[in-house]
């Protein structure tokens, strides 16, 4: 939406980096504090924070429709529930920092071990910066969800069902697995419950009013109206 | 020289649209809150606030100055930070929101493509402001509001989305201002009548969305006495109470929108403007008073069933009905589709 036919190219390309790297700093110290904050609701929040400011960044690639659909599916749904789990564990900050030294060497091997792969897999032909070129710029109303929508439902069909299929597997198993029929489980039926008639509930008993032998006897003064 | 003047400019006049949105949006929500203790007033034979100022229209700002000479207090046991980043953190979605909804034909602060996702994205986030305010307190009876209001937004969030996916089938399109145009051509052709039951799901979720009566257990003032905000006093308080206004007011300008044909007129081409998009917003903001002065509160599991076993399985049906009048081409509504 910025006039950028007014910017010159290169003021507008330093503006983006200057963007880029603002909301990159911002990602690697909150996902950095994902890890070392002690508390594990501030820990999501950071998680929270770091999706967030990788929504901005897929917004700076022009991909808005998946920036849009992180926010709304990981921060807007998973990380609640997320929070919601965390919140609920009555989590001991201390007992979690008994073991940090004597685990220190084997996370550190893990951590350099993922290093080196990615530093082996991003040198590589394939991946190497110049093997790609950065895409072409397109026009204001270019509608990237109606792209994607095109590719994925013709050109990757195929795997967009078998996707979709295995999702559908996920939810049957996780519901399957925590069915319990449990007979001391009190039910509410609201099918049962409205399928009534008012002679199943009530009943009416007709009585002759009469004041209870002893009883002072009213008199009505007000004529019916009170 | 002149590529740094216009984006001065730029960024001037955006500035002064988001001013010309925030500004009138917060004195609805001051009026709001007159508007409903009125018109409950009324149906429950009471007068209602009368005395500030004619009719009472003095009693909002009455109620904001009190609030902001209030003493804001953060509990011994709280965690300070969260507990003071909680309202800000529900207010700021709720008013990021508006910058895509369309006032008049062309008038949105940014008629973005993704318009419709944008708007689930940021009232989506909203959640957090309720679940860290409930957590900070370090108290049960806001953390048990906590805990209702989270389960109960991303229930109804899905039922939400899903009847919000008929209308993209409709209109074809994310953006706000093309799914009204969609809706152009008089009564008939607004999307409320094609998806009667997708609308009233989505009015009812947004309902439920923003913890108003009869879903309010988030709040459940006679059991957990104010839910989530318990502890909270002051201006901390005020910027919850304006999140949720502000949200109710989102929710029935998005309902105006997506099903009432937004800016349009009634009848075809008469005198279509922002009146009727205000007009339609207040109408749908009367529902939400009309529906809290008449129905007792749900009970929790009640809300549960509701969101999961009755509204998502209608909404289901209805796409797929939906699906099959657009392959079809069934009706005056599904054939203008390309």
């Amino acid at each position: 939406m910025l006039p950028t036919q007014t910017f010159g190219e290169g003021r507008l390309v330093s503006f983006e980096i200057v963007v880029f790297y603002v909301f990159a700093a911002i990602v690697v110290f909150s996902a950095f504090r994902v890890i070392t904050v002690n508390n594990p609701v501030f820990a999501a929040m950071f998680l929270v924070l770091t999706f967030f400011t990788c929504a901005a960044i897929w917004m700076l690639l022009e991909a808005e429709f998946l920036a849009v659909t992180l926010v709304l599916v990981y921060v807007g749904a998973v990380m609640v529930l997320f929070l919601f789990v965390v919140m609920m564990l009555d989590v001991n900050v201390v007992p979690m920092k008994e073991g940090f030294v004597k685990y220190l060497p084997v996370g550190l091997l893990v951590g350099a071990v993922m290093l080196v792969e990615m530093v082996f897999l991003i040198t590589q032909r394939y991946f190497r910066n110049e093997s790609f070129p950065p895409p072409e710029r397109v026009a204001a109303d270019y509608s990237n969800t109606e792209a994607l929508g095109r590719v994925l439902y013709s050109d990757y069909l195929f795997q967009f069902e078998i996707a979709a299929i295995i999702l559908l597997v996920a939810i049957v198993a996780a519901i399957a697995l925590t069915m319990r029929r449990r007979p001391e489980t009190k039910y509410q039926r609201p099918a049962q419950q409205i399928d009534i008639n008012k002679a199943d509930r009530v009943r009416v008993v007709s009585m002759p009013s009469s004041a209870p032998a002893g009883a002072p006897t009213r008199v009505d003064h007000s004529g019916g109206q009170s | 020289m002149s590529g740094f003047l216009d984006t001065v400019i730029y960024t001037a006049t955006t500035l002064l649209k988001i001013v010309l949105v925030m500004v009138p949006l917060i004195l609805s929500v001051a009026y709001l809150t007159l508007a409903e203790r009125r018109v409950i007033g009324s149906m429950q034979t009471r007068i209602g606030p009368n005395r500030v100022g004619p009719f009472g229209l003095f009693q909002p700002f009455a109620d904001v100055f009190k609030l902001l000479v209030k003493e804001v207090i953060v509990p011994t046991n709280a965690s300070r930070f969260l507990f003071l980043t909680a309202p800000v953190l529900s207010l700021a979605p709720a008013l990021a929101a508006w910058a895509v909804i369309p006032f008049f034909d062309g008038g949105a602060i940014a008629d973005v493509n993704a318009g419709l996702l944008y708007v689930l994205a940021m009232t989506s986030i909203g959640v957090y402001g309720v679940i860290i305010a409930g957590w900070a307190s370090n108290s049960k009876y806001a953390f048990l509001g906590a805990m209702r209001s989270a389960a109960q937004i991303v229930a109804y969030e899905i039922a939400m989305g899903f009847a919000l996916i008929g209308v993209l089938m409709l209109a074809g399109s994310l953006n706000l201002s093309e799914i009204v145009r969609g809706q152009s051509g008089g009564f008939f052709h607004w999307y409320l009548i094609p998806l009667f039951p997708l609308a009233v799901v989505y009015f009812i979720s947004g309902v439920a969305e923003t913890n108003r009566a009869p879903f309010d257990v988030a709040e459940g003032e006679s059991e957990i006495v104010a839910g989530f905000h318990v502890d909270y006093s002051g201006m901390a308080f005020a910027l919850f109470f304006l999140a949720e206004y502000a949200n109710m007011i989102m929710i029935a300008a998005l309902t105006a929108i997506l099903f009432l044909g937004g800016w349009m007129s009634p009848i075809d081409g008469v005198g279509d403007g922002i009146w009727w998009f205000l007009g339609k917003t207040a109408f749908v903001l009367f529902l939400f008073l009309w529906l809290r002065a008449t129905f007792p509160r749900y009970r929790y599991d009640q809300i549960m069933r509701l969101g999961w076993k009755v509204f998502i399985p209608v909404t289901i049906v209805w796409i797929a009905v939906v699906g099959f009048a657009i392959w079809f081409e069934i009706g005056p509504w599904f054939q203008q589709r390309a």
